[in-house]
């Protein structure tokens, strides 16, 4: 379990991620299952009216997850959820954070609810989502 | 375009392991250096019995070991290249570590016009259970069709 004991406000997580490069998306595919050609195939993406491939929501989420679980222990995490905003293009260089937004009990547990972001080095908004864990 | 029928549906259980092979790779790809993902001591140090699945691997387990990865597209005729993701969501309710092996029970909750019918949100809820019939989890997810 683990000892943190956050105000509201804190910054908890921040993670900032390489470029998603074309290859990083091959790869996600076969490392995900996910093998929608709107990731890897610029034609097929062409065909659906978008200029070249973008990322999966979900390799961002799991960058999101990953944030999250360099700051938060996994056993700690009971629920996490995210809205994907904007579509995140190739070479986007993302950055997550979290920021402690709510201390509550519930399940017989202290709990605190963070809400995240996934940003483009432009600041757009890819993900915003929210995590609980127990304290 | 998906209507209010497909409210309830629900679909073919999908069983998937929890290899390590495949989850090593899974986090090469990310580049997740966490020693808990790495090694199963550090993995048993903080409570897991063995290395455990990251938030997000849940998603990927139901698709991998899908034979029709996109069955619920195709049996609601939803055309994959006018699908977004629109919202995703895990509530955990008990560890996942590699071995395990889980079935996922997926299910239509709800079907949303938006934008004066351009575009249709279909929510699907899936039951996670483990080998020993625990349930350790609930994924929600919105698919966004682009009418």
């Amino acid at each position: 379990m683990t000892t943190l004991s956050p105000a509201v406000g804190e910054r908890l997580v921040h993670k900032a991620f390489p470029p998603i490069s074309r290859h990083t998306l091959a790869l996600y595919c076969g490392a995900s299952g996910d093998h929608n050609p709107m990731h890897v195939d610029i034609d097929f993406a062409r065909q659906a009216g978008f200029p070249d491939v973008f990322s999966h929501g979900m390799l961002v989420m799991a960058y999101l997850g990953q944030a999250l679980t360099d700051a938060v222990s996994p056993v700690a995490i009971r629920s996490f959820s995210t809205r994907f905003a904007a579509i995140t293009q190739l070479g986007s260089r993302l950055t997550c954070e979290g920021t402690v937004t709510e201390l509550f009990e519930a399940g017989g547990e202290r709990r605190a609810r963070l809400a995240l972001t996934a940003k483009d080095a432009d600041g757009e908004t890819k993900l915003a989502g929210e995590a609980v864990i127990a304290l | 375009m998906v209507d209010q029928s497909a409210v309830g549906r629900s679909f073919t259980p999908i069983t998937a392991r929890v290899e390590p092979g495949r989850l090593r790779y899974f986090f090469n790809t990310i580049g997740e250096r966490n020693p808990v993902y790495r090694d199963a001591k550090a993995a048993e140090a903080v409570g897991f019995a063995a290395v455990p699945v990251p938030p997000t691997y849940l998603f990927c387990l139901e698709m991998m070991d899908n034979d029709r990865p996109f069955e619920f597209l195709e049996a609601l005729n939803i055309d994959l290249a006018r699908v977004l993701h629109g919202e995703q969501g895990f509530t955990y309710h008990a560890p996942v570590v590699v071995g395990d092996t889980l079935t996922f029970q997926s299910e239509v909750t709800d079907v949303t016009d938006k934008k004066g019918g351009a575009l249709t949100f279909v929510g699907v809820r899936t039951r996670v259970t483990n080998q020993a019939g625990l349930h350790v989890a609930d994924t929600t997810r919105t698919i966004v069709v682009r009418n």
